[in-house]
């Protein structure tokens, strides 16, 4: 076999042997090294990847030469390739960054370890959207989410502890809800392969198994993706979360969890049958929009800013649901866009905020008075993250509400468009209360010299702003790919 | 008939340490249930599973949570949020559980659909393809030995997660320090000859997984439970001397390594990640290899994460 043909499962050996490497040589420096490395090579491979799969169709892999059914099987489609490659790129930028920050945040005793753990997350992500094979993603889904609550854990904050512990209990009931549901599932078709259970699934759709499979599975991903209202969790764990971990978490989990949405909607079950036959579609609507409407809101009235962003994580995650709960090849398209821009936002946001835990120490509101003359390169990193957050163009943001909104108006839910719109707005209030204290608000009491932050957290905060950019002008990959695999997922009933 | 009985006792158990305060009692129930779900597993003829579930679930889980009880005191302390929503949440999943089975085949059902699709090749060609007289470690280990590395994977994950958040650290500072009673006495010379039969009987489930039940998850909890059981009852300074705290995470490394790199292997050779066949000239002859050294580094993991999640938690109560 070529090293191309191998590349589906190297892109996720990589990081999963490389953690497991950072343990064995013990060496802080090394691990992180280690760990640099094991990222950028997988970001090649996913790109070598996308372009492959672009080219050919989809790869196919038969992990100990078994061919699926028997064996477990890879399968990288043009869905799978793309959102690869978004998480690889963003671990590869935060990793780059991460070596000050970590230094800065996690116990010296404790760094080797937590570059492995990071690295476990980090493959256990890659697994679940390499895997054709549905208890494969669950045994991966096991790995990125202990290593999850780990990562939350190490927190500066004592209620980091708390808030791995309530997403410990969220996520675990989440896996489980799959775990029964892949379960139900294998009971009335005797397959854990997913194009197999695609296959045999129809002959016995219409039993209660069948039904209570689909409600499991459905449930339980939500609970991953935080999708209102199972998203509890969500906003505790992120703003306790040391700065790299909620760049790195915000920027691919939900991403992940939402990849595996699609994969169990539309292509295991289908879309005839799961937006179609049962009323998800409806749900998902209602839901979104919900999610939308009521986390911005409360993103408003955020004292922390990592917390007001993490609000602003779960509204977001509901624009990418209503684009799937529209049941349409557009709205898929749309949540697919939203998916990869959305990580491109976050990741920049979270990473600047991390360079401002870096020189201040703080990431209240109230500290960031003063930041606009302090930080320039950091501060206009996050307006521009903050617009794209928005929606305003030409950034990527823009482009995905574009496509949301088009999609609405498709099928002519113009009261939902104005909703979305209202969510901008809402949007645009909690960005303009950071922008309005960093630029004119004034420092409180004595003002120790801040500088900017250090150029190898530029670097990579700059990357993901310019790729805001970017992707916002040049939308030839991104909506390409997003609407290709929306296409051929919705198999053109859409 | 058993089957309903076993089940009986389950609930039973639940509800009992849903509703007792004395942690230490609820650890003990928490190992009943796991005994009772062995047996039932043993009913349904999984032995591998039910072997997995007494090694782990009722053996080493216990011990493990009696040391965190250490950690945590004995008595729950009551919660002050109110039981209603979990109620519902438990009363709903408890009836949508209820409406899956409705139409699931029952039990033994030889016309369901797991008997027909993909099992038979696996009894059929299993015993052929992959040469091992057990089908079940055929299946972990190579059809699907994909899964059980992702699952050695966990494990480690579970490991480094603790050490990242208790610590581990090297030094015994406290040598055994107790009085010569006489019950410690005959706990101590029951211990010490029992002590190599355990290691003697980890080392043959290893080894022999491939023939019976058994295989690393089970050996690697057995062989640890037999370092626990020395260290508990002759103080943890002696036992950390022979297996230091500070080697344990790389070991566990070790194994996941060796797992992986088999399946490396198997690339090198020009099959599939993990594909044994191409090991050596003989494909079952290099199955049958590949088999071994991947048991033998879940094995390996399995028993480092083990002792050292033992260790930090015994650590952590010592500085405490």
């Amino acid at each position: 076999m070529t090293l191309v043909e191998h590349l589906p499962v190297l892109v996720v050996i990589l990081p999963l042997m490389a953690a497991p490497l950072c343990v064995v040589v013990d060496h802080r420096r090394a691990a992180w090294l280690i760990a640099l490395a094991a990222a950028w090579l997988s970001l090649a491979g996913s790109i070598a990847l996308l372009q492959q799969v672009h080219a050919n169709g989809a790869l196919d892999y038969q992990l100990g030469g078994w061919p699926p059914p028997w064996g477990i099987e890879y399968r990288v489609d043009l869905l799978g390739a793309y959102v690869l490659l978004i998480v690889c790129a963003i671990a590869a930028l935060v990793l780059w960054f991460a070596r000050l920050s970590v230094e800065r945040e996690i116990a010296a005793n404790r760094i080797v370890h937590f570059y492995a753990i990071f690295l476990l997350a980090f493959a256990g992500m890659v697994g679940m959207i390499a895997t054709g094979d549905a208890f494969n993603l669950f045994v991966f889904l096991e790995i990125s989410a202990l290593s999850s609550y780990a990562l939350i854990s190490m927190g500066r904050d004592r209620r980091a502890l708390n808030a791995a512990f309530q997403y410990l209990v969220m996520g675990t009931l989440g896996a489980t809800f799959i775990l029964i549901g892949i379960g139900f599932l294998y009971m009335m078709t005797g397959t854990l392969n997913m194009l197999d259970l695609a296959a045999r699934l129809p002959a016995v759709s219409d039993t209660r198994t069948v039904r209570a499979g689909f409600a499991f599975l459905t449930v339980g991903i939500g609970l991953k993706l935080a999708l209102f209202p199972l998203h509890l969790w969500l906003p505790n764990a992120y703003a306790y979360a040391p700065s790299t971990v909620t760049a790195f978490l915000s920027a691919t989990a939900t991403k992940v969890a939402v990849y595996v949405l699609l994969r169990f909607l539309l292509e295991v079950f289908g879309a005839d049958f799961s937006l179609g036959r049962m009323p998800l579609d409806t749900f998902l609507l209602v839901l979104g929009l919900l999610g939308t409407l009521l986390a911005s809101l409360v993103a408003i009235y955020q004292t922390d800013v990592k917390r007001m962003l993490a609000y602003s994580s779960v509204a977001q995650i509901g624009y990418m649901v209503l684009g799937i709960g529209l049941a349409s090849t557009l709205g898929v398209t749309a949540a697919m866009l939203h998916l990869f821009n959305h990580a491109l936002m976050k990741g920049a946001l979270f990473l600047a905020l991390g360079a401002v835990a870096y020189r201040i120490g703080s990431v209240t509101l109230r500290d960031f008075a003063g930041l606009g003359q302090r930080m320039p390169w950091t501060m206009s990193a996050i307006v521009i993250g903050g617009l794209s957050l928005i929606g305003v163009p030409p950034t990527v943001g823009f482009v995905s509400k574009w496509y949301l909104v088009q999609a609405t108006l498709e099928q002519g839910l113009w009261p939902i468009a104005v909703l979305i719109l209202i969510g901008s707005l809402l949007a645009l209030i909690y960005i303009w209360k950071l922008v309005e204290t960093a630029y004119f608000g004034r420092p409180a009491g004595d003002v120790a010299v801040v500088g900017e932050a250090p150029w190898s957290m530029q670097v990579s905060i700059w990357l993901l702003v310019g790729a805001n950019l970017y992707f916002g002008i040049d939308t030839d990959l991104t909506v390409g790919v997003a609407r290709d695999a929306a296409g051929s997922l919705l198999g053109g009933t859409g | 008939m058993i089957d309903v009985v076993l089940l009986g006792i389950l609930v039973l158990i639940a509800v009992a340490a849903i509703r007792l305060r004395d942690l230490f009692a609820v650890v003990m129930l928490f190992g009943i249930y796991s005994l009772m779900t062995a047996v039932l597993f043993m009913d349904l003829d999984a032995v591998d599973v039910a072997f997995t579930e007494a090694a782990v679930g009722a053996g080493v889980t216990t011990v493990l949570m009696l040391s965190a009880l250490r950690l945590t005191g004995r008595m729950e302390r009551p919660s002050a949020h109110s039981a209603l929503l979990p109620l519902v949440v438990v009363g709903v999943t408890g009836a949508a559980l209820v409406y899956g089975t409705l139409d699931a085949p029952l039990v033994g059902d030889p016309t369901a659909p797991a008997q027909h699709h993909i099992a038979p090749r696996y009894l059929a060609q299993g015993p052929i393809e992959v040469a091992l007289p057990n089908v079940v470690t055929a299946v972990l280990a190579s059809y699907r030995g994909y899964d059980t590395l992702g699952e050695t994977v966990v494990i480690f994950t579970a490991g480094i997660a603790v050490i990242l958040l208790l610590g581990l650290h090297d030094d015994a500072r406290q040598p055994a320090t107790d009085s010569p009673e006489l019950g410690r006495l005959v706990l101590r010379v029951v211990v010490k000859t029992l002590l190599p039969l355990i290691l003697l009987y980890a080392l043959y489930v290893q080894f022999h997984g491939d023939f019976g039940a058994g295989g690393g998850f089970q050996a690697g909890v057995i062989f640890a439970t037999g370092f626990i059981l020395y260290d508990l009852v002759f103080g943890d300074a002696i036992a950390r001397r022979v297996m230091p705290p500070r080697w344990l995470p790389r070991l566990a490394a070790l194994g996941v390594l060796l797992y992986a790199g088999v399946g490396v292997l198997g690339m090198l050779g020009g099959g599939a990640f993990l594909d044994y066949s191409v090991l050596s000239a003989d494909p079952h002859h290099g199955q049958h290899l590949g088999v071994m050294l991947v048991e033998l580094g879940v094995g390996l993991t399995v028993f480092s994460i083990v002792l050292a999640i033992f260790y930090a938690l015994t650590e952590c109560r010592r500085t405490a």
